[in-house]
């Protein structure tokens, strides 16, 4: 029985509009206000007005970078500090670099914690109770810990300056992820399973013809999760890139920023607009995943 | 039982994904870095043993003192803040209105946008010399509004609402909470004359308690992290006075731009530590805090 508290009416109706509509603004206004400086020319970014006077796409066409090329200076270990200024943001640049990470990590990240999960949510073997406590267990473990030797163990490899560290460690899976599709997978009936597999269909192919096309809401869920969290990583590029050809969109913003002397606000809005849209048109087409998969992760987590 | 240790291959087979991560990219990783941090390494040399040297160190080391003060403020303040601000809105969202649905979305669009642009944003906003909320104040009759960012004494609140712009989330999480609570509880708290006030103290508030725990944990976890942020907005200015260097961005530095590996993964250490000794000090106090409804 869901709770629905019984309708509003009256002054208390005109009370809850105003205080959901003030605050609901104050949400928006920084996201309009980014807008509206990105079609500002540059005279008039320091003025008072929200809306351009004289609009423009010069800002864009600055950030977008379509068909200039990133003239990058390497930068060793040292990174940020010895970074010099090379030219502005390339969006075009960026982005690919951003989606080849997506695209790649995604594809592991969703086939191995599905896979793992799996084999904790329906074989019965010896250490599966012990093994899957540890799996929990190191979701407490924060990243910076490991920081350090992760990075030895890519350089080791050769990877660093390259997109490959970004992307690589997700075809293990994620514990977090591997837990939520767990979850799931135990209440799929075993019935379902059983009944495939008297018709002689094995393990492998259950998993793919029976579990996972029931379990689109849960990948969809995870997916939409490690897509955000792939775009908004600042900490793992700036680690592991060091040349701008490489860049992220997060870390290219971060750079746009950083370059001294005055920052060209109207740009920074442009490129900040640019990153921004792309999740908030993936929120709108999925928005009741993205709700529905923060409210199981965190009631159920 | 033969049955089930023949399932140890097939298991092992299917977990693999799970464990070779965790033995490669965890488990080795953990135990090099313990190793480590009793190390002198400066990257480009080998490792050498100097035993506690740089945990030694961190007692006298007034920055790693200042970046745990900043952080452990930055906690106690954020923390607490955004529960009661995710509660209230929550209540909010709650109420049966038409448009429900877009306000939800209103409130929840910040938290999807990636930390660096709500950085370049907010560094927009706080800009002392024509960013709006100055203006706002200016109009208002301040005459000196705060420097925001740039001012030792307000960039750590500044830093606190930017991070309540992203209340989003536990909001979600907590209107999942509040559709939970049966409506006989509200209802025999009616019968029993039982104020509005009173109904949220005595139903709301004890049902909703295991989720706020959860939220709690996550954001404390979350808030002894913070980076990404504050190396948007201040890593071009170490930040007035260090007010806004944090333990994250502290312990980023000394691995990759002073190359003290050894003393970085100290300093990760110590940050695991206090984030589970945190973690179990919430558990322990919410014992007699949290109910949970018999399922």
């Amino acid at each position: 029985m869901k709770n629905q508290a019984p309708k509003l009416r009256g002054p208390s109706a005109i009370v809850s509009y105003a205080a959901l509509s003030v605050v609901s603004l104050l949400f928006l206004v920084p996201l309009i206000w980014m807008a509206c400086i990105s079609f500002k020319p540059a005279r008039e970014v320091g003025l008072p007005h929200i809306l351009p006077k004289e609009p423009t796409l010069s800002p864009y066409a600055a950030v977008i970078g379509a068909g200039a090329s990133a003239s990058g200076v390497r930068v060793d270990a040292k990174g940020e500090t010895e970074r010099r200024e090379t030219g502005a943001f390339n969006y075009a640049l960026y982005a690919r670099n951003t989606l080849i990470i997506v695209v790649l990590s995604l594809i592991g990240m969703i086939l191995s914690s599905a896979i793992a999960a799996y084999g904790f949510a329906r074989i019965d073997f010896p250490g599966r109770r012990a093994m899957f406590a540890v799996c929990l267990a190191t979701m407490m473990i924060p990243f910076p810990v490991i920081m350090v030797p992760t990075y030895m163990i890519f350089r080791e490899l050769g990877w660093i300056g390259t997109l490959m560290p970004l992307w690589a460690p997700a075809w293990f899976g994620s514990a977090f992820n591997i837990f939520l599709l767990r979850q799931f997978f135990m209440g799929i009936p075993r019935d379902l399973e059983e009944s495939a597999m008297l018709d002689g269909c094995g393990r492998w192919s259950c998993f793919w013809r029976v579990i996972l096309p029931l379990s689109t809401p849960a990948l969809a869920v995870v997916a939409l999760f490690h897509v955000l969290a792939v775009w908004n990583d600042l900490l793992g590029p700036l680690i592991y890139l060091s040349h701008q050809d490489q860049f992220t969109l997060s870390l290219g913003l971060q750079f746009l920023q950083s370059r001294s002397g005055d920052t060209p606000w109207n740009q920074l809005m442009a490129a900040a607009t640019l990153m921004i849209l792309p999740v908030v048109a993936l929120f709108l087409i999925a928005q009741r995943s993205f709700i529905r998969g923060i409210a199981t992760t965190g009631l159920k987590g | 039982m033969a049955r089930r240790s023949n399932n140890l291959l097939a298991g092992l087979l299917w977990t693999a994904p799970w464990w070779l991560g965790f033995l490669l990219l965890l488990a080795l990783p953990l135990a090099f870095s313990l190793y480590i941090s009793f190390c002198d390494y400066p990257m480009l040399q080998p490792p050498l043993w100097v035993g506690g040297a740089n945990y030694a160190e961190l007692v006298h080391d007034g920055v790693f003192h200042k970046t745990i003060s900043n952080t452990a403020v930055f906690a106690a303040v954020s923390v607490p803040l955004t529960t009661v601000v995710a509660i209230g809105l929550a209540l909010l969202l709650n109420l049966s209105v038409k448009g429900q649905a877009f306000f939800r979305a209103c409130i929840f669009v910040p938290t999807i946008v990636p930390m660096v642009a709500a950085g370049a944003i907010w560094m927009w906003m706080l800009n002392p010399d024509f960013g709006p909320i100055a203006n706002l104040m200016r109009a208002m009759g301040v005459d000196r509004p705060p420097l925001w960012l740039d001012s030792p004494d307000w960039a750590m609140g500044a830093l606190v609402l930017v991070s309540l712009w992203f209340v989003g989330s536990p909001v979600v999480i907590y209107l999942a909470g509040l559709q939970e609570i049966p409506e006989e509880l509200y209802e025999a708290a009616r019968m029993d004359g039982a104020s509005a006030p009173r109904r949220f103290w005595h139903v709301t508030l004890p049902s909703l308690s295991p989720v706020v725990l959860f939220n709690v944990i996550i954001s404390v976890i979350g808030a002894w992290q913070v980076f990404a942020l504050p190396y948007m907005m201040w890593r071009t200015r170490p930040g007035p006075d260090r007010a806004t260097y944090f333990y994250s961005m502290y312990l980023f530095d000394n691995a990759f731009n002073y190359l003290k590996m050894g003393y970085a993964s100290a300093l990760a250490w110590i940050q695991l530590l206090i984030i589970l000794v945190l973690t179990g000090l919430v558990f322990l106090v919410s014992r007699r805090m949290v109910h949970y409804r018999a399922a």
